[in-house]
């Protein structure tokens, strides 16, 4: 009832849907940086839909699991073998013991999500069994995965190992998630962004080249942010602001002018002002951003954007329906 | 008052206020995070307070409409009813720290800024009593007003990589400290043994919002006896 990691890279972890109502003591909320793609690939493998699942980064992981799993994966653009054969995403895989299941280096885009039916079974630590890299708990030791780490994994149902021997037998499912879901990555990510709070202190300047022109993710990526270099966005008057919450997808500008967007393990609070954020819907392409890629901001509005995540809220609660009543 | 959307999902209250924050404002902070708590508005999931605000996470899909939040948090804002957060706790909570040339990396540095002696920095921060603002940064990381103004020093400009767990520290015109080890730009005067942040406690973090703080100077043995207890 294990999976053993084989190969793991540098910053591969356990995530779930993170950390709620603990933001005011500052933890941060963590969890997948894309968290749709974990409930989507959660229903896939047979989960609730917040399982923990691992995050993989840029690839090159392998997995073995000691009993019988269903696997599901989605994200960025990964060449992935279940069992010797290929494995889309979006798509479940029937995993045998002792099998393996192996992710290529990303083609394109940063991050995948992999979910083994019985979900990861470790303790939750306040709510949540994500790894919070930052403050070191959760998850696996509050660490990244390393090689030859064994993970715990839950029970299966009857219903899922029944859609395992159909899946082995060469059964398919009739039911598979909008491409959008589940392969993230772009060619040319363009994100959808609200004004922040201190939109107005940026220069006229400032503001129309946050637009016209692409910013280019530089190397110091991680799960709290991205830092990205392009035009600098000035502010017409100087002076420090008060520390206040920020949120993933936050665009903060410190005093260099170069914008940094938070992720999921960002900080509660920061004193930087906030020129945009990403929309919710969008985070999913974020979280597909690594170093070199050119990303351009686009304006929507709040309502715009609340509707596409409530739509989606519902899409997604029509899909998990549907693939239940399949299984029955 | 003035609302502004933090993302989709959250919105932040701005309230009005000139220079630093005081206990006035911390008092407003209060008050108002109590009477939104208290107004129990549907979609609504998670408060962050901070020096002048307070930020509101929502689920989009469970609030009707952003103008209907809207009016539903300046409704509760402007309540007249009275709403008070947990009871406060009586006298300040004291918190032993070591201020020995081993911990107090930037001891030296801020006494030659406030030109006076290092005893006079201890002094000098152990003479007050702070109020917690907020926690933030990292888990547990109090935000302390109350520092005297001669021990003001702005962040380095080069921040650390590591400042070790339960340095005590001097950002600008705040005290904090940090209760993980982790990177950081404030100026270290001491170490505490005190653990401010343990997921094995309920709650938490040590601190909440409005306690008030001493700092009480110790030599390094009592440090290492209080150290040796505290795990």
């Amino acid at each position: 009832m294990k999976a053993t990691i084989l190969r793991a890279g540098p910053s591969d972890s356990i995530q779930d849907f993170g950390r709620t109502g603990y933001r005011a003591l500052g933890v941060s909320s963590g969890g997948a940086l894309d968290s749709f793609a974990a409930a989507v690939t959660n229903v896939l493998a047979g989960n609730p839909v917040d399982a923990a699942v691992i995050e993989i980064t840029l690839g090159n992981f392998r997995l073995r699991c000691s009993d019988d799993r269903l696997v599901a994966w989605s994200g960025g653009d990964f060449a992935v073998r279940c069992g010797g054969e290929r494995l889309a995403a979006g798509h479940a895989g029937a995993l045998a013991a002792g099998e393996e299941i192996e992710f290529a280096r990303a083609n394109h885009g940063c991050r995948a999500w992999l979910a083994l039916s019985g979900g990861i079974d470790l303790p939750l630590l306040l709510g949540s069994r994500s790894t919070d890299l930052r403050a070191g708990f959760g998850g696996m030791d509050g660490r990244a995965l390393r090689n030859d780490d064994a993970v715990a994994l839950g029970e299966t149902t009857p219903a899922v190992r029944a859609r395992w021997r159909s899946i082995r037998q060469g059964g398919a499912s009739a039911l598979s998630p909008p491409n959008e879901w589940v392969q993230t990555a772009a060619s040319f990510p363009t994100l959808r962004i609200v004004r922040g709070a201190d939109w107005e202190m940026f220069t006229a300047t400032a503001r129309r080249a946050f637009f016209g022109q692409p910013y280019v993710v530089t190397p110091a990526a991680d799960r709290m942010g991205i830092r990205l270099e392009g035009p600098p966005l000035r502010r017409k008057g100087k002076g420090d602001l008060l520390s206040e919450a920020v949120a993933p997808g936050a665009i903060q500008v410190p005093p260099n002018g170069q914008p940094i967007l938070l992720l999921g393990d960002c900080q509660t609070i920061g004193g930087y002002p906030k020129i945009a954020h990403v929309i919710t819907v969008d985070l999913p392409r974020a979280a597909q951003l690594r170093p070199g890629d050119e990303v351009r901001f686009v304006e929507t509005s709040l309502d715009d954007a609340q509707a596409l995540l409530t739509q989606r809220a519902l899409d997604f609660d029509l899909f998990r329906v549907g693939l239940e009543l399949l299984a029955k | 008052m003035e609302i502004y959307p933090l993302g989709d999902s959250a919105l932040i209250l701005r309230l009005p206020g000139k220079g630093d924050p005081g206990p006035r404002m911390l008092t407003r902070v209060m008050d108002l995070l109590a009477k939104l708590k208290k107004a129990r508005i549907p979609g609504v999931i998670e408060f962050v307070p901070a020096f002048a605000s307070v930020a509101i996470f929502f689920d989009p899909s469970r609030i009707g409409s952003w103008a209907g939040l809207t009016s539903a948090v300046r409704a509760a804002a402007k309540s007249r009813r009275a709403a008070r957060l947990s009871p406060p706790r009586k006298g300040a909570i004291e918190l032993p720290v070591c201020y020995d040339p081993e911990f107090g990396l930037d001891l030296e540095e801020i006494a030659r800024r406030a030109k006076v002696s290092v005893a006079q920095v201890v002094a000098l921060h152990t003479g007050r009593t702070y109020r917690v603002h907020c926690l933030g940064f990292t888990p547990g990381f109090p935000y302390l007003s109350g520092l005297p103004k001669k021990l003001k020093t702005p962040r380095r400009a080069n921040p650390r990589a590591e400042v070790p767990a339960g340095s005590v520290a001097i950002g600008g015109s705040q005290a904090g400290i940090y209760p993980l080890r982790s990177p950081g730009g404030w100026n270290v005067i001491g170490r505490t043994p005190v653990r401010l942040f343990d997921l094995m406690r309920e709650p938490p973090a040590l601190l909440r919002i409005g306690d008030q703080v001493r700092f009480r100077a110790i030599d390094r043995h009592e440090f290492e006896t209080l150290l040796a207890a505290s795990k």
